[in-house]
């Protein structure tokens, strides 16, 4: 399968800041590649790169087979970009929006209208397709600006942190849309600062941090370099801390861990829930209490934390912007 | 060519997202045709009693001065429409776009022109019940309204430099208003240049916006045999002044203005 998307050592500076240090990425056509990141990581410098919208100092990429510096002006026709801000006119209902979009594809006058309206429909704003956009929910406006990202359907997809501040419905929404989307074959690049949304909607995740790829793989893969699963239990008292150890010691693949004061045992393991049973029957047998007993599978926060030496969610306070 | 024809195309598109804006808010037209109207009965009636212009009424004097001034601000709606769709990253989706690098800037600058036209048309009026009269022929009246706006076109691409440099539409408001505030009042807009201070003179001499106002004066009808223009060459030939500083202006900040699209990147 070519790949849709490939960058090979992309370097972007400002002045001093170094946004993008040597960017390696490859997607595959048809696939979603999740760019994992904190804020200020590279993520949108990387697609504004990629959608032809920022210059860049090291490196190349094409996309869709096209080079985005040579071939700028006919990538710009097959592609779409929906940004984290949605960049929609909020004065214009939601189908001059798509409307205008159209026409400035040189889609034609009437194949604009009824792409527009076409859309709104598929995005449920039907309703809402002749008021102005200022009267929208944030959820609204994002999907009427993925609408319009769609509006020439483009066989490669931009997704720019597409539910950062929306709220837990209406991103839910989003993810089902986008999911959608990706069924019908388009290859989609989706940044995100949601280790869930990566997890659900990409094939494989690019971690990135300080400009560069640190990791990548499907989800399942980082899991497995940060470790399989664990059980965690916690003991009713101290005592049982080491009865505790002992008699699950044979269920452990690695050394077992234990937090004194919090009467807490974390036992690496593997085989599923068939080991939760088993280690349930065998503290029943020793009458250990056992207050909370659980089969953890890392997430990609371990992940992320594993990697980078700190969480993924630590930097959003950071004071770099438009990274 | 036809890349060209496309680019008009395109800019007409956006031209109309524009003035969608214009029907949707009427505020914005409001206060922007309200402030010149509160200017013409201001200096009509304030400054109008105290200012003595030999051989005609001031306020038919006036009128051309104002009608400069105004269409100057009119102009600065560029800079600010500019920055406001940078901050909501508009910018950023219009260049994601396959259109050319001007069709965006053309649109802007012909929607404002459009305002323009409709604040000079709501001036006209208010000009007309304080008593200002056309004096020339109706070609030369409109031929002084076209080098009015043709001036102001101009000054938009001006603007546009500066709205997509900023990027703040409330900056782009100050730093227009202090600029243009004082080149439009060390000027012959409202006063005779004659018994300014000698820097001040010169410089309202070889202002273009006095080059602009006096032609439409000239244009209009509403100058007096007692009161010539001072000496200066863009003043003997106001018209052609005009024509020549409209099109260095755009000469200058056309390709500018393109440039500084091309590399503009939202936040």
């Amino acid at each position: 399968m070519a790949d849709a998307i490939l960058a090979e050592g992309l370097v972007k500076r400002y002045g001093a800041v170094v946004a993008l240090d040597g960017l390696d990425l490859a997607v595959p056509e048809g696939t979603i590649m999740g760019l994992l990141g904190p804020n200020g990581a590279g993520k949108t410098t990387a697609v504004r790169v990629l959608t032809t919208l920022l210059e860049f100092d090291g490196g190349n990429a094409s996309v869709a087979g096209l080079d985005v510096v040579k071939g700028a002006r006919e990538l710009r026709r097959k592609i779409g970009l929906s940004g984290q801000y949605a960049a929609v006119d909020e004065n214009l209902t939601g189908f001059e929006n798509l409307d205008m979009v159209g026409r400035l594809y040189h889609l034609g006058k009437q194949p604009s209208r009824d792409r527009a309206r076409e859309l709104l429909e598929r995005f449920d704003l039907v309703e809402a397709a002749d008021r102005p956009v200022k009267g929208y929910s944030g959820g609204m406006r994002r999907r009427l600006d993925l609408a319009a990202a769609l509006v020439a359907k483009p066989v490669v997809l931009f997704l720019d942190e597409p539910t950062t501040g929306l709220d837990p419905r209406s991103r839910l929404g989003m993810w089902d849309v986008i999911e959608e989307l990706v069924a019908g074959g388009t290859t989609v690049l989706l940044t995100t600062q949601y280790l869930e949304e990566a997890d659900r909607l990409a094939d494989k995740i690019a971690v990135i941090d300080h400009g560069r790829v640190i990791a990548e793989g499907t989800s399942d893969q980082l899991k497995a370099q940060v470790g399989g699963e664990r059980l965690e239990l916690t003991v009713a008292s101290a005592r049982d801390v080491a009865l505790t150890k002992a008699a699950l010691a044979p269920l452990a693949i690695a050394d077992i861990s234990v937090d004194e004061r919090g009467n807490h045992v974390i036992v690496p393991v593997s085989g599923g829930a068939d080991v939760l049973v088993e280690a349930v029957r065998l503290l029943d047998g020793e009458a250990i209490k056992v207050l909370d007993v659980g089969l953890r599978r890392p997430t990609l926060d371990d992940v992320f934390l594993t990697l980078t030496g700190r969480a993924a969610e630590e930097d959003l306070t950071d004071g770099e912007s438009g990274a | 060519m036809n890349g060209f024809v496309e680019a008009l195309a395109d800019g007409a598109v956006v031209a109309k997202r524009n003035l969608i804006k214009v029907k949707r808010v009427p505020d914005l037209i409001v206060f922007s045709t309200l402030s010149p109207i509160m200017f013409v009965l201001l200096f009509a009636y304030v400054f109008g009693s105290a200012i003595e212009i030999p051989g005609i009424n001031y306020r038919e004097f006036l009128m051309a001065g104002i009608f400069a001034q105004t269409v100057l601000f009119g102009a600065t709606i560029t800079g600010t429409g500019l920055a406001e769709d940078m901050q909501k990253g508009i910018i950023d989706r219009f260049r994601s776009l396959p259109i050319a690098r001007s069709a965006v800037l053309i649109g802007r600058t012909t929607s404002d022109l459009v305002n323009n036209v409709i604040v000079i048309v709501v001036m006209s009026v208010t000009g007309l019940i304080v008593g200002w009269r056309i004096h020339s022929s109706f070609l030369e009246a409109l031929a002084g309204f076209g080098l009015l706006l043709l001036f102001a076109y101009a000054v938009s691409w001006g603007m546009a430099v500066v709205g997509l440099a900023v990027r703040s539409p409330e900056v782009v408001n100050n730093a227009s208003f202090i600029v243009i505030f004082p080149l439009t009042f060390i000027a012959n807009t409202f006063v005779g240049t004659t018994n300014l201070p000698g820097p001040l003179k010169a410089f309202a001499e070889w202002n273009p916006i006095s080059a602009v106002t006096q032609a439409a004066r000239e244009l209009f009808g509403n100058t007096s045999p007692q009161f010539p223009p001072p000496d200066v060459w863009p003043l003997k030939h106001s018209v052609v002044a005009s024509v020549v500083w409209s099109v260095v202006i755009l000469a200058l900040f056309v390709p500018l203005a393109i440039r500084q699209y091309r590399k503009a990147v939202a936040r």
